[in-house]
């Protein structure tokens, strides 16, 4: 499971870093959303993929019985989530008024700063 | 117990100051004072929590009682706490200097929200304890940059900022990437934590990979050679009070983590990591300053020479030695100041001269003798101009190189430092001395300038101060560099001496 | 680009968005109150709650929505954050660390036991928040539509 997983991030990794060398600004943006999904899979293989219950302490006990999942690596995940979530929110309405102010969604084109 | 929650009044100042400001939006003159009055009580507080860290050693918070490793710890040591300082110099220069400057229409926008925003993220990002919390921080302060960066929506706003946003977070997905493998090695967030269980592991293979991994993402954040492109694509495009505190702060939190990793986590392989950074620090120190001589946008000039420093800067760290430390920590407090002046000194310029470029400014030596004074005080001192700030900070960082015996090193510092004096010089001769291309009347030259004045003029006072009394000062960048090369002491100052 | 009138109007969304716009509200209530020992909280919950408001823009117009939520999003942002940062001082005046949670609880005659806590607090401010945040961005991009 964790090889077939370690493929499928490389997979996003490698489709991540295709998308964002693309002239088009709206393949960079899904570039950028692969980039973050494939860094927060990673997260989530590498913190050990085992079977275990959700890390729920029931009401009045003080421990989990039992195997449970690791419940640092969700909470880390969660909030890369959000963090990309807000910042590819804010990549999306800036490329939206970009492509309003440059009329154009190539890359190439948006050379006159450099 | 009292004087814990210093550590975290840095952070939770300008929270409270955005927010506040963001609820009363359209109030634009409560915005203002909420800025001015906020920055310099952070001010206060922050030079408050240096000299205790200074007298008590590191302080250590642990938020919300949670015990190290377990919980979030912020830790103030005293590199923390210099930069915490020099963000909040920067933030005030910024604010004051924004009174005047900001147009309602950004004010509108939530400028000052922004403001705020950014320097609890930069503050943040210094007193963190946890890499996740890094991370955190780290974005928090992007959210804030891009949004200020394209505050008034012109071409060459979305322009640069697309390319700001793209390599920005194209080195948080790698930062992120980095975290995460190092979870899946040593299974905390820590960073002491990090530091003492990846010392213990015996393949030390996977270190070194997280450790190149941590090295790219940081690289860019501080616009090291080779992925620096997007800084001068972008700097110079927002207004100059955003301009000046991006230059001051935003690449200097990179190299901090830089600092931070390299020398708490990732000290066991220094001879592949260091040799690394001591190439990039020669070729960012080389290509900045080559950039900046074709330049002849004031801006611009100045956005490429924030790369040739960020070279010095690594090169302290890359060295490794004490004296290198010393002078790199030096070199980022004579830096931020001097760096956030020039910007500041390139938007009077465009006041009362009414261009960026040199070759349409001229004539402001005669006409305003009081500004070319400012300019020449931060200009020379970045060039490294006995006796200002920028002189001592090269000086240790050359005596430590030559100490070190990096000869090449030395000779390409030493070059730069003459290239960014012609940089120099060459505004100084097209903006200052040449006489004014054509009487320029359509710009009518506004007014009321006093308090930019007084704004440029404190923060170039500092930089003198730096260079006449920089004996304290360095003796704070000893005591930064002695904790930095004994990160034992950082250890048990976070875990409590109880290494589990 | 040639900017495109909003027109999603549509009998059967305007209809059911009536119905469904009380219920959404509540349900993120619910969730955000629930999230204090079960799954659920502010973050969720403030999704919920935007997600209401985006449902109002869709099926009537930009216009209804601003009404209908009556203060800037970002303004919401604003007091959230102040509330979520007010959460952390409490605990300095009974001499805890900052952030540590404090617990009060109320009896009330009716109701019985309330309890009252600063990460409640905490996610109210969250609630807000995130309220406010996702507001904000699809604002922005109405607004961009509709001029």
């Amino acid at each position: 499971m964790t090889t077939l997983m370690a493929i499928l991030i490389g997979t996003f990794y490698a489709a991540a870093i295709y998308m964002m060398l693309r002239r088009s600004v709206v393949k960079l943006v899904i570039g950028l959303i692969l980039l973050s999904n494939a860094a927060n899979l990673l997260i989530f293989t590498v913190a050990g993929m085992d079977r275990g219950i959700p890390p729920l302490i029931p009401k009045g006990e003080l421990l989990i019985e039992g195997p449970a999942a690791d419940p640092l690596a969700q909470a880390v995940i969660l909030t890369s989530i959000v963090i990309g979530f807000g910042v590819l929110a804010f990549a999306v309405v800036l490329i939206h008024r970009a492509c309003e102010v440059v009329q154009t969604d190539d890359m190439n084109e948006m050379k006159g700063t450099d | 117990m009292d004087l814990e929650v210093l550590v975290a009044l840095p952070i939770i100042i300008p929270l409270l100051l955005g927010a506040l400001s963001l609820t009363v939006l359209s109030n634009h003159s409560a915005q203002r004072w909420l800025g001015a009055i906020g920055t310099a009580l952070l001010l206060i507080c922050s030079v408050w929590l240096l000299l205790h860290t200074r007298e008590v050693g590191i302080q250590v918070l642990e938020v919300g009682s949670w015990p190290a490793p377990f919980g979030i710890v912020l830790v103030s040591d005293m590199l923390g706490a210099i930069m915490v300082v020099l963000a909040s110099i920067t933030g005030f220069a910024t604010a004051l200097y924004s009174l005047k400057t900001v147009r309602k229409r950004f004010e509108r926008f939530g400028y000052y929200p922004l403001l705020h925003l950014l320097l609890a993220g930069v503050n943040g990002a210094f007193l963190t304890g946890d890499i996740f919390n890094l991370y955190v921080w780290f974005e928090v302060l992007l959210v804030a940059s891009f949004a200020l960066l394209i505050l008034g929506g012109e071409r060459a706003q979305m322009e640069g900022a697309i390319k700001y946003v793209t390599l920005n977070l194209l080195s948080s997905a790698l930062f992120l990437t980095a975290i995460g493998l190092t979870y899946g090695l040593v299974g905390t967030l820590n960073m002491a934590d990090i530091a003492v269980k990846m010392a213990s592991l015996e393949d030390q293979k996977m270190v070194t990979v997280i450790a190149s991994l941590f090295l790219i993402a940081f690289a860019i954040k501080a616009a090291a050679f080779p992925l620096f492109f997007w800084l001068p694509a972008s700097y110079h495009t927002p207004q100059v009070a955003v301009s000046a505190i991006f230059a001051g702060l935003l690449t200097k939190v990179g190299v901090y983590a830089l600092y931070r990793v390299f020398t708490l986590i990732f000290t066991a392989d220094t001879g592949f990591t260091h040799e690394i950074l001591l190439w990039i620090a020669i070729f960012t120190m080389l290509t900045g300053v080559l950039g900046a001589a074709a330049q002849f946008e004031v801006r611009r000039i100045l956005s490429f020479h924030i790369i040739s420093q960020i070279g010095y800067m690594i090169l302290g760290l890359a060295l490794f030695t004490p004296l290198a430390l010393i002078g790199g920590v030096f070199y980022i407090m004579h830096h931020i100041i001097v760096k956030a002046n020039l910007f500041l000194v390139a938007g009077l310029m465009y006041r009362l001269g009414g261009s960026f470029e040199l070759k349409k400014l001229g004539g402001l030596y005669r006409n305003h003798p009081g500004l070319a004074v400012l300019f020449l005080i931060p200009a020379l001192s970045l060039a490294g101009v006995p006796p200002l700030s920028g002189f001592f900070a090269k000086f240790i960082l050359i005596k430590a190189g030559v100490e070190a015996g990096a000869w090449w090193a030395v000779g390409i510092a030493l070059l730069v430092g003459l290239l960014t004096l012609f940089s120099m010089i060459k505004i100084w001769n097209e903006a200052f001395w040449k006489a004014s291309p054509e009487p320029n009347p359509a710009v009518p030259a506004p007014t009321r300038n006093a308090l930019l004045y007084w704004t440029i003029g404190l923060l170039a006072a500092m930089t003198v101060c730096i260079g006449l009394f920089a004996q304290p000062i360095y003796q704070m960048a000893e005591m930064a560099a002695a904790q930095l090369l004994n990160p034992a002491g950082y250890i048990e100052a976070v875990l409590g001496g109880t290494t589990p | 680009m040639k900017p495109r009138r909003f027109n999603m109007r549509s009998l059967i969304l305007n209809t059911g968005s009536s119905l469904l716009l009380p219920l959404l509200v509540l349900f993120s209530l619910f969730l955000l109150l629930r999230g204090h020992d079960e799954p659920g909280g502010g973050f969720i919950g403030g999704l919920v709650a935007a997600a209401a408001v985006a449902l109002k823009l869709f099926a009537e117009d930009y216009k209804a929505a601003r009404d209908m939520l009556r203060v800037h999003p970002l303004q919401l942002v604003g007091i959230g954050l102040v509330l979520a940062a007010v959460a952390s001082l409490p605990p300095l005046f009974v001499g805890e660390s900052f952030f540590t949670a404090q617990w009060w609880s109320l009896d009330l005659p009716i109701f019985g036991e309330l309890k009252l806590s600063t990460p409640l607090l905490f996610d109210i401010g969250v609630f807000l928040g995130v309220i406010g945040t996702v507001l904000t961005v699809v604002f922005t991009l109405a607004e961009a539509e509709h001029s």
